[in-house]
């Protein structure tokens, strides 16, 4: 096969904080990307057609399905992965620490997906019922939980939340 | 499933995007990915370049001309969403968009992606020929505009050149009175329709004044009904007038698939048009005599 | 000497979290070796062909394409080239083992035919487009009951017929008690059951140290020590120069327990490249190449007196066995048992028949066959309480077995042929609980209330019990370190069911410290000789009773070792968070670490008190009995007569599962299985057309549940300790699954009683409900 032009590309993404100069081939996605050139290996791939929301991560902010962007989509963007929502990688967020208090996980593999999907929604609706909580993970599915001990940490986060921004 | 290998392009003005299509006859345009990454990865289609239109400003934003807003073609389903002014002057967009996919969807789904790959069960494409939505295209020839119901040509397939683009969409504005109605049978929340029916209507005296009723889901491009539209004008709502559109839905002639009967997809028209009726009415304040019961 | 708090029943945070949460977890997909190639694997399209030739030249020569691997390529690595993996049964007519590669016959959808490996996954697809296999394809069977009809396509061209098994069980004298019978009421069920869905497909990373001469492969399976003897026969290597490590896996379900053709594979691909070799399933290939559940079909006839009393079931079943065989007939054999396991059933009657199909091969999913056979009984129960005029708890009542009967022997056996027998439970109770929990008496009001709104609700209830325990052994291996660094190690294999934190909450409670300093090694093959891995809910009472036994022991040295060096007897010694001290003392301690240290010994010196060496102790608890979890569970549903959508309102669960390690973990196992069930019922079904075809490849068209579809599950908890184990555990991980899909469709019939609809499948789906209520009489 011919080596053809525009089949990689220089990109500069800010991960987690930290810019990142890297040369991607342009078909790779941006969950491949960051997995396997970033070696980021939080974010997981569970079905590359868009529904089962393992591989949502953050970009600028939003959640997004990262099996369904490509890498150089991500040049000049702003990506927050599941190693970005700890403090220093290390101390749990009150979601994060929700989730091990609910037990709203088992095998783990939905739980970046998740975690990202609900760090944006909590940011959006800081007082959520369980209904919404629902409806708003639906785009994230878990084989294991059952889904209870999320929306329970969940619910559990945003009162905690609530709180902390409480004056 | 990973992609096949392709050229990757990113214009930033839409002159380049067609430049680009104009020099290449297998390639791709990519919007919000939500379609076309998926048929990427499992390897349905083959283009050999893509066109990405996501770094082109000209293409984004919500705009108001008198009555009818401007909605750039690249602009997200999710700011469509939360928009004040979509969800005042077009607000059956707004209960439409809450049912395209999930949240991760709707945060890279474009409007003008939805609308041109056109498929006859996505919400948007309903809403667009419920409102006959003004398209705007650009191409290497210039500049035109076509109604909706004349850029839906067939299945899946608009009328577009191939070296043109859909950069805008124009959605003009129903009086404030108006009701509307959106319905969906899919089997989970974010599921693309099985069937849906999506109504918007005036009352004036007591009686239906302007109606436009569309069923999507049902066959290969979204069903406008004007049968059913003029079923309704003239007619004071209540039990006789739901049922005879119920039954006008019933008997539309539904595509049938692996998964989905036709006589299912009939029969679905029928409960949804009937609903879809229905809340347009209950949200509809009469012209004369104010909010209808 | 004094006893701590135990730390058994308690819910404690678990050793998995922080890594999951953090991002650190290992994953097989995650493993990222140097010089690594990538494979792709080239998959029958057709349900049933032959393989005339395969041309490999285009492929191999395409740039950043290291290998192209077919059958030929492969065989003289090879002692077998076929996986011969089948549990044994004298039900067997026909051994039909898979290829590892495809030799002159492909019967079915995705069966694997050659490999290519490449430098990356996309360019190793790009060249396995250009891979030409002369297929000359062949009629296919695709109904596992057209597959037994005479003059049937065979799903393979050399065998006669498509019966692959045939066995039957039965006990008591079914014409006598048929013949007698006031009622005897007959009905005929279809059933399915999909795939595993684990939200982590297959996959497996395989290198060969040369230095070593060690193969190490990677692999997300359930079964990593099975893995690992498949390797060494296969390669004919010795023990020692395999090791198979199951990393972090996401979800297993049932069909990761089996030894796969792309393992080997990727085996072979590693020693022939000299290169590492990762193999990621995707989830297309999820869909056709990884086992699945599928179709049963029974026809059942049941007699009961005019009390509602069940005298006897009989009838006929068959079950759709796919194109080889990957376990055994452990499905329909694990359907049939549950059919008369809650219940005091006098005679018993069922053939059994299971047939090849051109289609992937069914190996078990969550409740392994449980669910079907409790599907067949429950709904015979509702049968008999209409007949009888009894409400549908009631008749229940008169049949369950009662505790007073436990252990409870039935006149069948377990595959190893040890008798069946109920260990312990009370039935009564866990069915008591949930009906009261659910309101189940006072509902009836509540659903004419809602029919005069035009509002159509219905509830329904079913009981179960699901065998635990699957024996023989599992070992477990508790070494204390001179650091004092507690490690245990087994062969068992974690899939998200909280394995490590089991047996670390085990170790713990008899050797004290803090949970999150206890290493857990669990599915490595070097650090473990024998065991057999995750299924049939079976670790924590195997992998349990040998972590305990082996930590009691532990305990036991590490106090005569004190007892000895203090000079002290066992009664005035205290056990503190992994200190022994003499009571009343605080300066005469031992520390579990100085006692290790104090069992390495030293040149020229004694052991003390005639010890043997080391603080270390593996056990491998023997039983063959099984642990019987049970209970019964309420649903709720509202049925939306328009679009025929049921949707579950509520749902309650009273369940037992012996004695209870962690609630916490316990809950999560009932809710995940609790929701498999719904989904099972509601919304999956793995579709194929009448060529063997699937049509349901991706997860638009292959619906599994979400969170918004479901309703809050009530748990209610019992404990009724197993005699069978030391601990009193029983297993839990499948309990969930059992009752849902009678429990809902019981509810689903209540729900269009204004209708006289009859629901006697499951899956049920709007479609199927708007026909039902075409065919039944209209309401008055």
């Amino acid at each position: 096969m011919n080596k053809l032009e525009h089949t990689d590309k220089d990109v500069v993404v800010t991960v987690n904080g930290k810019p990142r100069s890297e040369n991607v081939p342009v078909r790779m996605t941006l969950a491949d990307f960051l997995r396997h050139q970033l070696g980021l290996t939080g974010t997981h791939v569970g079905c590359e057609h868009g529904v089962c929301g393992a591989c949502t991560v953050l970009v600028d902010g939003k959640a997004v399905r990262s099996c369904l962007m490509l890498a150089v989509q991500a040049n000049s963007a702003d990506v927050t992965t599941l190693e970005g929502l700890a403090l220093d990688g290390e101390e749990l967020t009150p979601l994060q620490q929700a989730f091990k208090d609910h037990h709203a996980l088992q095998c783990g593999f939905c739980t970046g997906g998740m975690l990202m999907t609900l760090t944006e929604v909590l940011e959006d609706s800081p007082d959520p019922t369980e209904a919404e909580i629902r409806i708003a993970i639906s785009g994230n599915l878990c084989r294991c939980t059952g889904y209870q001990g999320i929306v329970d940490a969940a619910l559990a986060a945003a009162k905690i939340l609530r709180d902390e921004r409480r004056p | 499933m990973k992609p096949p290998p392709f050229q990757y392009f990113d214009p930033t003005t839409i002159d380049e995007a067609t430049g680009l299509l104009g020099r290449y006859d297998n390639a791709k345009l990519l919007a919000g990915g939500q379609s076309l990454m998926p048929m990427l990865n499992m390897r349905f289609i083959f283009p050999d370049q893509l066109i990405d239109l996501n770094r082109i400003p000209d293409l984004t934003g919500i705009r108001r001309s008198g009555e009818t807003i401007e909605i750039g073609a690249m602009t997200r389903q999710r700011e469509l969403e939360r928009s004040a002014l979509v969800g005042e002057k077009l607000p059956i967009l707004v209960e439409g968009l809450q049912q395209v996919g999930h949240i991760q969807t709707r945060n890279r789904g474009t409007i003008g992606g939805s609308l041109t790959h056109l498929d006859p069960a996505a919400e948007l494409v309903s809403l667009a020929m419920l409102y006959d939505a003004q398209i705007s295209i650009q191409g290497a020839n210039g500049d035109r505009k076509l109604p909706f119901s004349e850029f839906v040509l067939g299945y899946m397939t608009p009328a577009i050149g191939f070296d043109e683009i859909v950069t805008g969409i124009g959605f003009e504005a129903w009086p404030a009175s108006h009701g509307f109605g959106f319905c969906e049978f899919s089997r989970r929340h974010g599921d693309f329709a099985i069937v849906s029916a999506s109504a918007l209507l005036t009352l004036e005296g007591g009686a239906v004044a302007r109606a436009s009723f569309v069923l999507g889901g049902v066959d290969a491009v979204p069903l406008k009904m004007p049968e059913v539209e003029s079923t309704l004008i003239g007619q004071q709502p209540g039990e006789v007038l739901y049922q005879a559109v119920a039954e006008q839905c019933r008997q539309i002639d539904a595509m049938e698939d692996s998964l989905i009967p036709a006589d299912y997809r009939q029969h679905l028209a029928g409960v949804m048009g009937r609903r879809a009726l229905e809340a347009a009415v209950a949200r509809c304040r009469d012209g004369d005599l104010g909010t209808h019961e | 000497m004094s006893a701590e708090a135990s730390k058994i029943g308690k819910p404690m945070e678990r050793l998995e979290d922080d890594a999951l949460l953090l991002g650190l977890s290992r994953f097989v997909d995650d493993i990222d070796l140097p010089n690594m190639v990538e494979a792709a694997f080239v998959r029958s399209p057709h349900a049933h062909a032959r393989v005339n030739g395969i041309e490999t030249s285009a492929a191999a020569d395409f740039e950043g394409v290291i290998a192209v691997l077919c059958l030929d390529d492969i065989r003289q690595l090879l002692t077998s080239d076929k996986l011969a993996v089948g549990l044994p049964s004298p039900a067997y007519r026909q051994k039909v083992d898979r290829p590892i590669l495809a030799d002159t016959e492909v019967t079915y959808v995705g069966e694997p035919v050659a490999v290519v490996l490449a430098i990356s996954r996309g360019v190793a697809e790009d060249a396995a487009q250009l891979v030409d296999v002369a297929y000359e394809p062949l009629a296919a069977v695709a109904d596992c009951r057209d597959a037994l009809q005479a003059g049937s396509v065979t799903a393979h061209t050399s065998l006669p017929d498509n019966l692959v098994a045939r066995f039957n069980m039965n006990f008591g004298d079914v014409d006598r008690v048929f013949n007698a019978a006031p009622h005897v009421l007959s009905e005929s069920f279809w059933q399915h059951r999909g795939g595993s869905h684990s939200m982590e497909c297959r996959g497996g990373v395989a290198v060969h140290d040369l230095q070593e001469d060690l193969l190490t492969f990677w692999s997300s399976t359930q079964t990593p020590l099975v893995a690992k003897e498949m390797l060494c026969n296969l390669l004919d290597r010795s023990a020692d120069s395999v090791r198979v490590v199951a990393p972090d896996v996401g979800g297993g379900f049932g069909p990761k327990l089996v030894f796969y053709q792309e393992d080997i594979v990727l085996a072979v691909a590693a020693l022939l490249t000299k290169r590492p070799v990762k193999w990621i399933e995707d989830r297309r290939e999820h869909f056709v190449a990884t086992t699945q559940e599928r179709d049963q079909y029974w026809n059942v006839e049941v007699a009961a007196n005019a009390d509602g009393i069940i005298l006897g079931v009989r009838g006929d079943l068959i079950h759709d066995h796919g194109a080889y065989t990957a376990r055994g007939v452990n499905i329909p054999y694990g359907s049939s048992l549950s059919v008369i396991l809650p219940y005091n059933i006098e005679a018993y009657a069922l053939d059994i028949k299971l047939a090849l199909t051109n289609k992937v091969p069914v190996t078990p999913v969550r409740g392994a066959g449980q669910p079907q056979g409790a599907f067949v009984i429950e709904r015979l129960l509702d049968r008999v309480a209409e007949k009888c005029g009894l409400d549908r708890a009631e008749v229940r009542r008169r049949n369950l077995v009662r505790a007073d009967q436990m252990p409870c022997e039935k006149p069948l056996k377990l595959r190893g042929g040890t008798t069946v027998k109920l260990d312990s439970g009370d039935y009564h109770k866990t069915l008591e609980l949930a009906l009261e929990k659910a309101g189940w008496d006072q509902f009836p009001d509540r659903q004419r209330a809602a029919l005069s709104q035009g509002r159509y609700i219905g509830q329904g209830v079913a009981t179960y019990v699901e065998g635990t325990g699957r024996g023989p052994f599992e070992s477990v291996k508790v070494r204390v370190d001179p650091t004092g660094q507690i490690n245990v190690y087994s062969g068992a294999a974690a899939m998200g069911q909280s394995t490590k934190s089991m047996l670390a909450q085990l170790v713990a409670d008899q050797l004290g410290g803090d949970l999150k300093s206890i290493n857990v090694t669990t599915g490595d093959s070097s650090k473990i000789e024998f065991g057999f891995g995750g299924f049939n809910s079976r670790q924590t009472v195997m992998a349990g009773s040998s972590a305990h036994a082996a930590a009691v022991k532990v305990r036991e040295k590490a106090t005569r070792l004190a007892a000895a060096l203090f000079d002290v007897t066992h009664d005035q010694l205290e056990w503190n968070d992994g200190i022994i001290s003499v009571s009343g003392s605080s300066n005469r301690t031992l520390s579990l670490g100085e006692a290790a240290s104090n069992l390495k010994g030293l040149p020229g010196y004694s052991l003390p008190a005639g010890l043997a060496p080391g603080l270390e102790f593996t056990e491998e608890i023997v039983i063959d009995d099984m642990a019987y979890s049970y209970g019964a569970a309420v649903a709720n549903v509202e049925i939306d007569i328009g679009t025929g959508e049921a949707k579950v309102t509520d749902f309650v669960i009273a369940h037992d599962c012996g004695r209870i390690i962690n609630p916490m973990i316990v809950d999560g196992q009932v809710l995940g299985g609790v929701v498999h069930g719904i989904s099972n019922t509601l919304f999956e079904k793995m579709g194929y057309d009448e060529n063997a075809q699937p049509v349901t490849t991706n997860y638009g068209e292959y619906l599994l549940v979400t969170a918004a579809e479901l309703p809050r599950i009530q748990i209610i908890h019992c404990e009724t300790p197993s005699p069978l184990n030391e601990l009193g555990v029983k297993g839990v991980g499948e309990s969930g699954v059992i009752p849902c899909a009678p429990a809902i469709v019981s509810a689903i019939e209540d729900a269009l009683s204004p209708f006289d609809v009859r629901v006697s499948q499951t899956p049920v789906s709007p479609i199927d409900i708007v026909g039902m209520i075409a065919e039944g009489r209209t309401a008055p």
